[in-house]
């Protein structure tokens, strides 16, 4: 704090803190605490609000617990938010590596310039093109006929396969920049060492360079897992029948029904239960949190 | 066990920058070899081609009479001791020691092990489930030792280990490196630019500049009888007069400069060269004028060393001479500002050639 004041003089530190503790309060903790509260209070007419029926309870979370397809759509979903995440870590970790290692200097900014580009239009415009791309009739079929790989077209948005491909190609760059960033710190002197003892390529990434770049996947896993189960956009957009999400009930309850207060316990126990899925993951591969605020 | 390592007109090029300039050397089996020379001389290089990580240019390389240049560094009979020791921070101790042979399939009893005779063989018994960053300095260092020699190397590459540590200790681990080479006598090459540790424990020098070897000789070859003035200012050192050579005949000559002529012993190739060099424990200050070479000199300094004694003079044309005397009890230190004369024997003053290499495929 006193650096703080030291650096930046007493109206900027001032300035600095203000808008962080308007975002924070403001902006995350008051609503959410709002919708906190709401989740334990009935839904009701304006007229019974603050009326006798108007009280705390767990129903609203009860609903879930007693919906077994609220349950296995919830299950799914943290079922293929894990295979995102590990999808993305399989894509993720030999392009980290490629560029934090084999790429020269030179070439980086280019490379990751071409790796954001896509950043750069909004989400909704591109889970639309994977829509327009990954359709009956679309380019992906036409490319994959006209090189005769496939004869008669896929039909790509079943299940949840679309879902998965919006995901990852919106999530990996998530998962990719903290690899990258954890691998970029080891010492490649290391890397050598290990070769010059007589390691062949695979036991070198085992022993030295995946523990080395654990804090990275670990915070890579948990962004992209979060994102994924917490992901409207892409679910809605390039659902098929049979895919339905999470977040997409906690929807239909907010702007369907109308329902604020059980989607508001929907929201929390997706938090809640995402959380805990974690942590228990995090527990098992050995993470500490402090390795992932690094 | 150990290997001789050949290395046959090895040449060594990034982009138009030549770091190694067509070098042959051969390293006996079981030998201390050091590479000597100044940062950019080309010894790391020349190091890292031995152990596979750099492929030459041009040239041979051989590990025990077999040709290696397609060889990868995980396939080389060589271990190498990075600089910063490179140790794996996540693993503890023995596993670092057992990597090698983890890696060759050997059962976690027997590396375990290993791994402790090894740590008893660097003088670092119950240091086995430590992790490294508990250990000090030069106990990182002999683990780094213990590692490389776990998988039995023919070759061990040292590239200057020592240079991180504190003076004490880089003696003591000098006499240590030393001593573990004769136990193993495994081949063992050394980079450096420090000469004394080239010195003190190679058996044979090579020194470098400009990635070309300048001499390779016994430490006491390389600072008795310098092949060239680079080697003879950087290891050891040296006064330094100008002038041109005279009446040269059997290895002798006359070495006249401005204010006198010297009596001199000839380098190889020095006929025509223009410098004389006379190392500073050579130069003796006496009042009266010695029998082969003296210079009249005015002591202007006097530096106490410790074990020995530097005095600055200069001469009548303003040149510096600096003679060094023992610490012995008996050596009379003269006084600042005494007028003597600088004392050298013909055969401790030699002239030598004074061309600096030059780069091949440098900018000029």
């Amino acid at each position: 704090m006193s650096d703080l004041l030291r650096r930046y003089g007493t109206t900027m530190t001032t300035l600095i803190c203000l808008l962080t503790g308007f975002w924070l309060i403001i902006l995350v903790i008051l609503p959410n605490l709002y919708l906190f509260e709401n989740s334990f209070r009935p839904y009701l007419p304006v007229a019974e609000m603050g009326g006798p029926k108007d009280v705390y309870s767990f129903n609203n979370y009860m609903t879930f617990f007693e919906s077994p397809i609220h349950i296995s759509v919830f299950l799914w979903t943290v079922a293929y938010s894990a295979l995102v995440t590990a999808l993305c870590f399989f894509f993720a970790y030999p392009l980290a590596y490629f560029l934090s290692k084999k790429v020269s200097a030179r070439s980086l900014p280019t490379l990751f310039l071409v790796l954001t580009i896509p950043l750069w239009v909004s989400e909704i415009m591109r889970s639309f093109a994977w829509f327009i791309i990954l359709s009956l009739k679309g380019p992906l079929n036409f490319l994959l006929m006209s090189v005769d790989i496939i004869d008669k077209p896929i039909r790509w948005m079943t299940g949840f396969r679309s879902v998965m491909i919006g995901l990852i190609y919106t999530y990996v760059l998530f998962m990719l920049f903290p690899i990258y960033n954890a691998i970029q710190s080891l010492d490649t002197n290391q890397i050598e060492a290990a070769e010059d003892l007589g390691a062949p390529w695979w036991r070198i990434h085992w022993r030295v360079i995946l523990p080395h770049a654990k804090p990275g996947i670990a915070s890579g896993s948990v962004m992209v897992f979060m994102l994924s189960a917490g992901s409207i956009l892409v679910p809605s957009l390039l659902a098929s029948t049979n895919s339905r999400w999470f977040t997409e009930i906690i929807q239909q309850w907010i702007f369907e029904s109308l329902d604020w207060n059980t989607g508001s316990a929907y929201a929390f126990l997706l938090l809640i239960l995402c959380t805990v899925f974690v942590t228990v993951v995090m527990r098992v591969f050995r993470v500490k949190l402090s390795d992932i605020a690094k | 066990m150990s290997a001789s390592v050949e290395l046959e007109n090895v040449v060594a090029e990034f982009g138009s920058f030549r770091a190694v300039d067509n070098v042959s050397v051969t390293i006996e089996a079981g030998e201390f070899f050091s590479f000597l020379g100044p940062s950019g001389c080309g010894k790391t290089t020349i190091l890292r081609m031995v152990s596979g990580f750099v492929s030459p240019t041009k040239g041979v390389i051989r590990i025990g009479g077999k040709d290696v240049i397609d060889q990868r560094p995980n396939q080389r009979p060589t271990a190498l001791i990075f600089q910063n020791l490179a140790l794996f921070p996540l693993m503890p101790v023995w596993e670092n020691i057992a990597f090698g042979l983890e890696v060759r399939g050997v059962d976690k009893k027997a590396r375990r092990k290993r791994a402790e005779e090894l740590l008893a063989l660097v003088d670092l018994p119950n240091a086995a489930d430590k992790s490294v960053s508990q250990l000090s300095g030069g106990q990182k260092q002999r683990v780094a030792i213990a590692r490389a020699l776990a998988v039995e190397p023919s070759v061990m590459l040292l590239d200057e280990p020592l240079s991180a540590l504190d003076l004490k200790l880089r003696q003591h681990m000098r006499a240590e490196l030393r001593a573990i080479q004769k136990r193993t006598n495994v081949t063992f090459i050394y980079i450096t630019h420090d000469q004394g540790e080239a010195l003190a424990m190679s058996d044979k020098v090579a020194v470098m500049s400009h990635g070309k070897l300048q001499q390779v000789a016994s430490p006491r070859e390389i600072y008795d009888n310098p092949a060239n003035g680079f080697v003879a200012s950087f290891v050891g050192e040296n006064n330094i007069l100008s002038g041109s050579v005279a009446n040269a005949a059997d290895g002798r000559a006359d070495f006249v400069t401005e204010n006198g002529t010297f009596r001199a012993r000839l380098g190889p190739g020095a006929a025509t060269s223009s410098k004389l060099y006379i190392r500073p424990e050579h130069v003796r200050l006496d009042a009266a004028a010695g029998s082969e070479n003296a210079i009249p000199v005015d002591v202007t300094d006097i530096a106490f060393e410790g074990n020995f004694i530097s005095i600055m003079t200069v001469d009548g044309a303003g040149r510096e001479i600096i003679s060094q005397a023992r610490n012995d009890g008996q050596t009379q230190v003269p006084e600042r500002g005494a007028k003597l004369f600088a004392n050298f024997d013909a055969d401790h003053a030699v002239v030598l050639t004074d061309e600096v290499p030059t780069r091949a495929g440098a900018h000029a």
